[in-house]
């Protein structure tokens, strides 16, 4: 079955076509990474799949019209990490996460020892234990990047969106931070949807590729088919290898003639 | 000690108004409340006063030894103007908060959508067209601030909801500033045609309790009930909305719902505080970010706070401006702005918390 899927879906903001009549499924489970160049409309694909803009065309999870569900009724089903979060001055990082807590809570109502377990058990595996008092604005980009994961996880959702949740960390950070998903995603079952920038660590960790240009789907399918180096030449207007290192599939970028001379 | 301090780091629990901030607001209030009781311009010994207030307690009969005339003063005058000021101060103390809360704006006060604007356009012409001099039984002039207040708020709400304010909040702040200068431009024509009342009007403005009577304790206590309560119970959501509306819509609640019900419940409180007290700045922005930077930043503190530091603040600074120049009194807007600007200037140097 799938867990979310769009059909024809199209965003026009004044005379842009942001999204043009593009229809996708996602599996339980699986890791789906949606790449492309800057504007080609990964975020509006994103935030349209999570229901979080609307859009022509129909948007579903588990078969329900996402449209009809309550924000509540969605919150319980989809998680979602913008590219940029807010982080609210003076917020400490316990309160934080249990802001992921909401839609499970009932009208007005606040936290009990069930939430708090919960999330403890999200700090214990997210590496947070003793950050539970710090304040937000304190902590590194790599520190921060797991807070806003663990809000997510603490939501308890089946599926999680994020965006570019790893572009402005280092590398060795975006491993540690690409392996904790890959991780949590085993333990709980959970279906990844992301946008990213980086081919060769998309390519690694998911499990289909969605290449999107000009608000259309151009490829889509396992990473060794998608990433091809002459339409991704031509898409990026760049220049690109793309190599075959072991397992890996391995976008390179190629330096210019005239800079060689 | 050592498991102690290791729960302490690990457990979580969510943030709350901890006993020693509950006690140090329940203490303020209590102060003020005694201070303005006990001092005045009529010279009553304070055991006196102390003893006739023991004996309206249930049960318990004393002789204060009070004259009628003495035990007036204090049933009359100094408690239902004790009590005003304390319903004045926390409702515009908790409706600042919870406006800086909904806009995740730190310079939002209560008179931020139009409110004060609009009640200054009412009292004017409640006062010039001579039915509001104060003498009659029934007095046009709060009835109007409040229907003027909440007519400005609902005209910057349908004006910024027009023009984009599913996009951004900013919208409405900005639909204030055009509402808000507006009226003040209607309010100022008529006060110059009509230089005679000037006076009246420009002492409403300053603001004052001293006209305070129970009859004015009766109009402002739903209000501020009702709007404390719903605010109150919208702490947690308020907390949520610090995400941003993006982020609030997708952990499950409604941004914009949420926005209206609170500014609805803050602009009604607002405009009863305005309608009995005339326009007293200052205590809806000071008071919140004061209690934010010492106590913590979450609504679940900075809401209940703000209102007993907003009710304590009040009752003190009206004593300031009731003593200090006996037996004139100075404007109690003058005195909020005199005191609270550089106490809020030494808070805010001596402490590293952001504002927000």
């Amino acid at each position: 079955m799938r867990v979310c899927e769009i059909e024809n879906v199209s965003v026009r903001a004044g005379r842009a076509t942001l999204l043009d009549d593009v229809s996708i499924g996602v599996s339980a489970g699986e890791w789906v990474t949606i790449v492309g160049p800057n504007g080609a409309g990964k975020t509006t694909l994103l935030s349209v799949m999570a229901g979080l803009m609307s859009s022509a065309g129909t948007v579903s999870i588990y078969g329900h019209n996402l449209a009809d569900l309550s924000p509540r009724q969605r919150a319980r089903q989809l998680a979602y990490v913008p590219q940029q979060p807010e982080v609210p001055p003076g917020m400490t990082v316990n309160s934080y996460v249990l802001l992921g807590r909401t839609p499970h809570l009932p009208l007005l109502g606040v936290e009990g020892p069930r939430d708090f377990g919960i999330v403890e058990d999200v700090l214990d595996g997210l590496d947070l234990v003793g950050f539970g008092y710090r304040n937000l604005e304190s902590l590194s980009g790599g520190e921060l990047q797991r807070c806003h994961l663990a809000r997510a996880i603490a939501q308890a959702t089946p599926i999680v969106f994020m965006d570019e949740p790893v572009t402005s960390l280092d590398l060795g950070h975006q491993q540690q931070a690409l392996d904790l998903i890959e991780r949590l995603r085993q333990e709980r079952q959970i279906t990844v949807i992301m946008t990213m920038h980086d081919l060769t660590l998309a390519a690694q960790y998911s499990d289909r590729i969605i290449l999107l240009s000009g608000g259309q789907v151009v490829a889509e399918g396992a990473p060794a088919q998608v990433l091809e180096s002459s339409h991704l030449s031509t898409l990026y207007a760049a220049r690109v290898k793309v190599l075959k290192v072991g397992e890996d599939v391995v976008v390179v970028p190629i330096s210019s003639q005239k800079r060689r001379q | 000690m050592v498991l102690g301090a290791h729960s302490r780091s690990t457990a979580v629990v969510s943030e709350k108004l901890r006993a020693p901030w509950l006690l140090s607001g329940l203490l303020a209030v209590a102060c003020a409340t005694a201070a303005s009781l006990l001092i005045g311009p009529a010279d009553i010994e304070i055991s006196a006063v102390l003893l006739e207030l023991t004996d309206r307690l249930p049960l318990i009969d004393v002789n204060s030894g009070l004259s009628p005339i003495h035990a007036n003063i204090i049933w009359e005058v100094r408690l239902p103007r004790v009590v005003l000021g304390a319903l004045v101060g926390a409702t515009l103390a908790i409706s600042g908060a919870s406006y800086q809360a909904v806009f995740r704006n730190p310079l939002a006060d209560p008179y931020l959508l139009g409110a004060a604007a609009g009640a200054g356009l009412g009292a004017t012409i409640a006062i010039v067209t001579g039915s509001g001099d104060g003498m009659g039984t029934f007095d046009t002039v709060p009835l109007l601030a409040f229907v003027g207040s909440l007519a400005a708020v609902a005209l910057t709400y349908f004006l910024g909801y027009s023009s984009g304010v599913r996009r951004s909040p900013a919208a409405l702040l900005l639909a204030g500033v055009a509402v808000a200068s507006f009226l003040t431009a209607i309010q100022t024509f008529i006060q110059q045609r009509n230089v005679e009342t000037i006076r009246q009007v420009y002492t409403w403005i300053l603001g004052r309790l001293n006209t305070a009577s129970w009859g004015e304790v009766s109009l402002l206590a739903p209000y501020a009930l009702l709007a404390s309560l719903v605010i109150l119970l919208h702490r947690r959501t308020l907390d949520v909305m610090r995400l941003g509306d993006a982020e609030a819509s997708s952990v499950g609640i409604r941004p914009q719902l949420v926005r209206l019900i609170v500014i609805i419940a803050a602009s009604l409180g607002t405009a009863a505080a305005v309608a009995v007290s005339g326009l007293i700045a200052f205590v809806g922005l000071i008071v919140p970010h004061t209690v934010r930077l010492l106590a913590g930043s979450s609504n679940r503190i900075v809401l209940p706070l703000s209102m007993m530091f907003g009710a304590a603040f009040l009752m003190f600074v009206d004593l300031v401006g009731r003593t200090i120049a006996s037996p004139t009194e100075i404007p109690i807007g003058v005195i909020t702005a005199f005191c609270g600007a550089p106490f809020f200037v030494v808070v805010l140097r001596s402490n590293r918390r952001s504002l927000g």
